[in-house]
Parts: C-alpha cells; sequence; structure tokens
C-alpha cells in the first residue's frame, strides 16, 4: 500500500536493517554482555511483604562474607525532597523515583528493592543477601484500585492528600488526584440520544514483557566520574535520572547505551543503574547488576490496572450525542498512572459534541507503573470500543459503519478539547471496510470485532548530526537507542537527502558525551523527530558541499545545485563544470576548508496523530473457554512509511502485545499481596504459534509539518486489540467480556454464568 | 483575542470556575503574563510541566510559540513517551 516508493529514491524501500546481522547472529551488545576487570556482581534484596515499615536493616553479617565489598540501602543516596522537578523532558517526582529505587522508611510492594550486594561472585552476593537482617512491621496492604478508594483502606502515604477536587481533602487518601476532561453539554447531549449503552470495563495489569532484563554496569573512578553501560530508552534519561538520585552532576557520568532488547515504554525509567552507581562508588570497583526475571516482573514497571464505566448516546439513526467516562487507575505504590492520557485518548477517535472523561490516579501496594505502548490509551479504548460494537448492535449496524459516520476529521474538536488538524482516522475505517478479511466467511464459535484506537504521537527535544568520510561515506549520529528500526530510518532519509546509496551511510548510537541532549525513544517520536533532526543536518552537509563545489568552480554557492549526490551548475549561465559527487568533494575536503558535516539541534515542532482499526476474528471453545485468534488486520494511518517493513513490524507488534494482554497477560496476586506468576511460564506471553500472520494496511495521509510526511506508528497499535478481541468473542458465542484478560478459566466462567439463566428457564 | 481554554483545576481554583478567557497575546510568553495579570499565580503553575494546543497542534514546550489575533489555545497535560 505504501506510495512512497514511488515518489522517493530511498524513503519507502525496504532495505536491510544496519543493526540486522549483529542481531541474528549474536554479536550485538545488550545491557547484560558488557564487562569490565575488575567487576563485581551487584544483587538486590527485595521485600517479601506487599506493605512493611522499615525498622532497622541490619548488614554486618553480610559485610563479613568472603568477596562482599560493598552493602548499600537507602542510607547510601540522599534523602530527596518531595516535589517536582522540570529534568530533560518533564516533571519528575525525584523523591519517589529515589525511594522507588530503594525503599526508604517502607517497602511499598512485594520486590520493592531495600538493600543491595556487591561481591565478588554472584555466590558471594547472594549469600550476603540471606545475611541481611530487615527488621519489617508488616502492614495491612491493598492491590485493587477500587478497593485502595475506599475511606478505610489500608494507606500508603501519609502526606498524600488527593489533588484536584475542591474543597482539598482534609484526610489523606490513596487516590493521589482527580482529572477531568470536558466539551459541551453531557447531560443535554444525553437527553437528546434515543438509545444509551453503559458498562463496567476491568482490565488487569500487564508487564510490557520485553525479553531483555534490566541491566548496567557501572564504574565510578577515583574523582567522582562515573560510566555506565546499559540498555535504556534513553541514555540522557539515565544520566540526568542518576545523577539526581546520588547527588551528582550530569558531567560527571557518562552513559554509553548498549542494544535493547525491548522496552516499549519500561524502560523510560531507571531502576538498577543508580544501585549500580551508589555500589561501585562505596566498593571502588565496578559493579554489574543484571535483574532476574522474577525481579522484572516484582519491581519494574507493569501497567496500570483499571476499571473503567462508560455511557454512551445516540440519536436512532447511529449520530453518537454524548459519551461519558469514568476512569480509575492504579499507578502501583507512587503517583503517576497514566489516567490522563487515558481520558484523552478513549472517545478520541470520534466527532462527538458532548464528552465528558473523568479520570482517578490511585495509589497500591504493587510496583509502580510504567509507560506501556500509547500509556492509559488501551484500557480507555476497551471500555468505549466494547460500548460502542454494544450500541452498533442496538441501533442495528455495522459497527464499522457507526465509526465511520462518527470519525473525527480535520477540523473536528477532540474529545479532549482541541481541533484536529490533518488526520486520517476515516481513511482507516474505510480501508478496513473494503478489506477482503471484513467479509470474509464465518464458521460455528467464531466471531469477527473490531475497534479502532488513537494516539497523539510526540515531537521533543532532539539532536542529530551527519558526518562525511573522506571517501565520501556517510554517518548517522542517532542519539535515541534503536528500539525498532530507527537506524534504517535514519540512514534512508540521510541517503534521500543527500542523493547516495543507502548502504553508504552508517548510522551510530553515540554516549551522552558524542551529541548533544535527545529526549527519550518513545511516544512514536524517533522517526518523525530525529528524522526531521537528521534531514536538517543533510542538508547542512548539501549547503557545505554547495558551497565547496562553488570555491573549487569558483562561483556563487548559488550558481550551484545539489542532484543525484553530485554538485552540478544550476545553468549554463554559471558555466560549464563536470558534475562534483559526494565522493569527490570529500576526498578534496582538505583542499576546500576542512571536514565536512551537520549538526541540528530542534525542538521538533509539527507532530501528527495517529489513528488506527483493527479486525480481529476469533474461535471460542465453549467447552475450555480458549480463545484462538484466526485472522486479525491492523490498519494504521502512518503518514508516511520511510520503511515499510519495520513499520508493518510496529503494527504486529503492538496487536501482537494488545492480544496478549486481551486473552492471558496478568498480575496475579496471593491474598499476601504477593505477586504469584513472576515469570513467562506462568505469565503468558503470546507465541509465534499462539496468533496467526497480523496483516497490515499502511494507509498514507502525510504529516504535512514533517519533511517526508512522518506520524510516528509505534504507539497506536496497541490501542485497539483489546476490544477488537473482546467484540470478537462476543459475537462467536454472546457473551461479552468486561473483564480482561478474557483468559480460558474467566471465559468459562463467563459462560458458564451466562448459561445459568437458559437452565433456569 | 486569543480564545484560551483553562485547565478545569486552575479554573477552579484561581479563576473563579471562568474556564474559557479571552486573551490577548502574540506569543506564548505573553500569554502567560496576561494571565497572570488577571488570574494572580496562574502564570506559573503554567511555565512548566503542561503541554499546549495551539490552533489544534499540539506543542510539548511552548515557550517560544506565537499565539494569532483568533489562536485557540488548550492546555493539556504533558504526553510521555511509551
Amino acid at each position: 500500500m505504501s506510495d512512497s516508493a514511488h515518489q522517493f529514491k530511498w524513503v519507502g524501500t525496504r532495505p536491510v536493517r544496519p543493526d540486522g546481522l549483529d542481531k541474528v547472529t549474536g554479536r550485538a551488545n545488550f545491557g547484560a554482555d558488557f564487562t569490565m576487570p575488575g567487576m563485581l556482581v551487584g544483587r538486590i534484596l527485595r521485600s517479601p511483604h506487599a506493605h512493611a515499615r522499615i525498622a532497622g536493616i541490619d548488614a554486618s553479617a553480610a559485610l563479613a562474607v568472603p568477596g562482599v565489598k560493598a552493602v548499600v540501602t537507602a542510607e547510601d543516596f540522599p534523602e530527596i525532597p518531595d516535589g517536582e522537578l522540570m529534568v530533560g523532558e518533564g516533571p519528575m517526582n525525584f523523591r519517589d523515583l529515589s525511594c522507588n529505587v530503594m525503599a526508604r522508611d517502607k517497602a511499598l510492594y512485594d520486590g520493592h528493592a531495600v538493600a543491595a550486594v556487591a561481591a565478588t561472585s554472584r555466590a558471594a552476593a547472594e549469600e550476603a543477601l540471606d545475611r541481611i537482617r530487615v527488621d519489617y512491621e508488616v502492614l495491612p496492604h491493598v492491590v485493587d484500585v477500587l478497593e485502595a478508594m475506599e475511606p478505610d483502606a489500608p494507606l500508603l502515604h501519609e502526606n498524600m492528600f488527593t489533588e484536584g477536587v475542591d474543597p482539598k481533602p482534609e484526610r489523606p487518601s490513596n487516590v493521589a488526584s482527580r482529572c477531568e476532561f470536558s466539551i459541551g453539554d453531557v447531560d443535554a447531549g444525553f437527553a437528546s440520544a434515543d438509545v444509551v449503552v453503559e458498562g463496567e470495563y476491568v482490565v488487569e495489569a500487564a508487564h510490557q514483557g520485553y525479553i531483555e532484563p534490566h541491566a548496567a554496569v557501572a564504574s565510578v573512578g577515583e574523582d567522582g566520574h562515573s560510566t555506565i553501560w546499559c540498555s535504556s530508552q534513553g541514555q540522557f534519561m539515565v544520566r540526568a535520572y542518576c545523577a539526581k538520585l546520588l547527588g551528582m552532576e550530569n558531567s560527571q557520568i557518562l552513559v554509553t547505551p548498549s542494544e535493547i532488547g525491548g522496552g516499549f515504554g519500561g524502560k523510560t525509567t531507571i531502576y538498577v543503574e543508580p544501585v549500580a552507581l551508589a555500589l561501585s562508588r562505596k566498593a571502588g570497583r565496578p559493579v554489574k547488576i543484571v535483574m532476574d526475571r522474577d525481579e522484572v516482573f516484582r519491581a519494574t514497571g507493569p501497567t496500570s490496572s483499571a476499571h473503567v464505566k462508560v455511557r454512551i448516546g445516540a440519536t436512532k439513526d447511529g449520530k453518537l450525542t454524548a459519551g461519558d467516562a469514568e476512569l480509575r487507575f492504579q499507578a502501583g505504590a507512587f503517583s503517576g498512572s497514566h489516567v490522563q492520557l487515558g481520558c484523552m485518548c478513549g472517545y478520541a477517535p470520534y466527532d462527538i459534541e458532548n464528552v465528558r472523561t473523568v479520570g482517578y490516579d490511585v495509589v497500591v501496594n504493587r510496583p509502580k507503573c510504567a509507560a506501556y505502548r500509547a500509556p492509559g490509551a488501551p484500557l480507555a479504548a476497551f471500555g468505549v470500543e466494547s460500548a460502542l460494537d454494544e450500541l452498533a448492535e442496538k441501533l442495528g449496524m455495522d459497527p464499522l459503519e457507526l465509526r465511520l459516520a462518527n470519525a473525527a476529521r480535520e477540523g473536528t474538536k477532540a474529545a479532549y478539547g482541541p481541533k484536529f488538524r490533518e488526520i486520517g482516522y476515516a481513511e482507516t475505517v474505510e480501508a478496513a471496510l473494503a478489506h477482503e478479511h471484513y467479509r470474509a466467511e464465518l464458521g460455528p464459535n467464531q466471531g469477527r470485532g473490531v475497534a479502532s484506537g488513537f494516539w497523539f504521537n510526540i515531537g521533543g527535544q532532539t539532536s542529530a548530526a551527519v558526518h562525511i568520510n573522506e571517501d565520501g561515506t556517510a554517518v548517522v549520529v542517532d542519539p535515541n537507542p534503536d528500539i525498532g528500526g530507527s537506524r534504517a530510518s535514519m540512514a534512508l532519509m540521510a541517503a534521500e537527502v543527500l542523493g547516495i546509496d543507502y548502504h553508504r551511510v552508517r548510522p551510530i548510537v553515540p554516549d551522552t558525551s558524542s551529541i548533544p541532549y535527545s529526549d527519550m525513544t518513545g511516544g512514536s517520536r524517533v522517526t518523525f523527530s530525529v528524522g526531521m533532526a537528521v534531514v536538517e543536518a543533510a542538508k547542512q552537509v548539501v549547503d557545505e558541499l554547495r558551497a565547496r563545489a562553488a570555491k573549487i568552480w569558483d562561483v556563487d554557492p548559488d550558481g550551484v545545485v545539489w542532484e543525484d549526490g553530485e554538485a552540478r551548475p544550476a545553468s549554463s549561465n554559471v558555466g560549464e563544470f563536470e558534475p562534483l559527487t559526494l565522493a569527490a568533494l570529500a576526498e578534496g575536503s582538505a583542499k576546500t576548508g576542512g571536514p565536512i558535516s551537520g549538526q541540528a539541534t530542534i525542538n521538533a515542532r509539527g507532530v501528527g496523530p495517529g489513528f488506527g482499526t483493527h479486525v480481529c476474528d476469533v474461535e471460542v471453545d465453549p467447552e475450555t473457554g480458549g480463545v484462538t485468534v484466526l485472522r486479525y488486520t491492523a490498519v494504521q494511518d502512518v503518514g508516511r512509511a520511510i520503511h515499510p517493513s519495520y513499520v508493518e513490524g510496529q503494527l504486529q507488534g503492538g496487536a501482537a502485545q494488545g492480544i496478549g494482554w486481551a486473552l492471558n497477560e496478568e498480575y496475579v496476586y496471593s491474598e499476601a499481596g504477593t505477586l504469584e506468576n513472576p515469570g513467562f511460564l506462568d505469565y503468558r506471553v503470546p507465541v509465534a504459534s499462539d496468533l496467526p500472520m497480523i496483516d497490515t494496511v499502511l494507509v498514507e495521509v502525510p504529516n504535512p509539518r514533517h519533511p517526508y510526511g512522518v506520524r510516528g506508528v509505534g504507539e497506536v497499535p496497541i490501542v485497539p486489540p483489546l476490544a477488537a478481541v473482546a467484540n470478537a468473542i462476543y459475537h462467536a458465542c454472546g457473551t461479552r467480556m468486561n473483564h480482561l484478560p478474557a483468559s480460558p478459566p474467566r471465559l468459562l466462567a463467563a459462560l458458564d454464568a451466562a448459561k445459568l439463566p437458559e437452565a433456569a428457564d | 483575542m486569543a480564545r484560551v481554554v483553562l485547565p478545569n483545576e486552575l479554573a477552579r481554583e484561581l479563576a473563579g470556575g471562568e474556564k474559557e478567557v479571552e486573551v490577548e497575546a502574540e506569543n506564548y510568553r505573553q500569554l502567560l503574563k496576561a494571565l497572570d495579570a488577571r488570574f494572580p499565580g496562574m502564570g506559573e503553575r503554567l511555565r512548566d510541566g503542561v503541554a499546549v494546543a495551539i490552533d489544534g497542534e499540539i506543542f510539548q514546550e511552548p515557550f517560544l510559540e506565537t499565539i494569532g489575533e483568533d489562536s485557540e489555545v488548550f492546555f493539556l497535560p504533558q504526553i510521555e513517551a511509551g
């Protein structure tokens, strides 16, 4: 479907990614691969309790274990005052971050770090952990979002008073804040409706499920200057956050990013990096910490779990008149769920005059939630898109036709307030309607569901550089860890501007001292923002190449044009000159002014939002409650696909993760508040044999404010699957799953419950 | 005059519940000053950590943005990375 290949030489083509061979042969270095001479092994002691006051920690016996070089607790981190600071790309409460990295007064969830050891071997470190005595006073706990909102719920933070309510509460609670977004008059909207549907929807917490665990090596020099090698979604984020937590300056820390084996939002914060740094500072040797899988599940950010109420009104001919929603998201042990984003995203695909969404950010005794692709949006969309399916049935309308009739378009006032500029939502619905999948026959116990989704996409602070080597090849310095094929996209855009072969452009991801600051890889910003900076840097190079040619020809630079990778006279009036290739200009650069390069630093503007529409076929086994996904098609407005294969990969990956969340993935807690399934055997992500080939349709409505029309694609595809799967299940068996995941036991129970009234009849 | 839609919380706390106001401003800095003059303390609260949609385009950092005579300005939470 991509039309880019017809307009450009390189943009829109599908070459092999520059990092591909290293990654499939095992040569690439991930977080856990780095080693240093004299390096110690760091291990972390974690709370076995969901909620406990820490009366004291005695590490003397641990320090006596042969080979143990250092033990750290919260005492080794400076105490940071409460409140948010602006660092890098947004506000951050560094007291909360510090207390999450190492519990200070209370352990707030099963798996919360309470101490750490550095030793010459893993065995010695493990033995030392066993010998640390922590005096816990176990407290009542709460892991459910609705229970946590009750007035008599166990209180996590005595200084938490709900923000956003009037009057301000006099008693602390677990409700960190309330937010509200509204347009129009919701009551009047419902009064004018002929049909109203409403429902309550629950989604359990899922983990981002990246294969690579968190891992870091830290080395603190005698002068305090430090180096960290780690896997993250932003080396500048790691530098800034570690500096804040350890009372250092950014210039004292150099962070070298490793390859990253998945992040999906879960590596937009720090866990082991500051602990390794603190241990190294104390031990005087490099320290490496690699999380085990159970630590990843117990202590790093899953999503929120959520309770969502939705109410939608429509006229009998299918015009939506009002939408209302209440979203309750648990944030884990510290405030900061993505409930505000959920409130903004749920109704965003639709043109509705009257919308109100209210959100609550609630703390519970679980690990602090972290971003996961389009954070907050899938939870809200599950409710809205399920209710729309029910509405379409009540109205006797095709569910895609209902969406198309109410689709947001350019000029539509978004449910969160502003008017949309150029968007391609309706085009995704039209493409889904036209797809052969939507008309394919279904068999017994089979059903088809559809759903749509939205994400803002973001820009942000970005740098990039393009250097020309002496032989005319080029280096693109891309400051963001490559999670989804961004090296290839950057090289393609640079090749397009420079007019040289893609294979002559080598992209690298540098350390924090080799390029100016850049925001993290996330929010679907890299191909958009870094691409914009790369294009600007490459254009600087082209201008310089034109200037060099002008010097050689003794003409004005305006008399030189750059075409197909060579400098040519702009017209015969300039003179008769043989074209000068990039290679020729590079080889002769010593005579014309020295090395040739360009560097751009921007705060990327002009972001274009993304929309997707998914179609899902399932078969339900009424005996077991098992669900098989038979066929799945993901349609998305991608703006323009720079490398269509990797864009399709993003759509397939997001859909696969959403299907996993819809069908199997959930955090299961014991009565004691401990996580019962911290491993891939019991926390089941979909594997290749669980899924059909995910079909993709790339709709290209270019973003006019990007040089190549890029919108950003990685977030949207996880938004529709929860409802698409649940709606398909409903149409297969007549039972609406308002509680996800629809795992076999949960679906079987729902099927059995649905049979009871029939039996009574 | 630009039409400015205030965040609900600030409208309640500092603007007596007034959600929409008209402001004369050519850029975001002037907008904050004008809001601060009208609702003391509001400019400071809106200086950092908010995104702004100006005529439908969301800016994570709006400090340098221009505002047209008929612009529509919405304050939003900053969009986080995923």
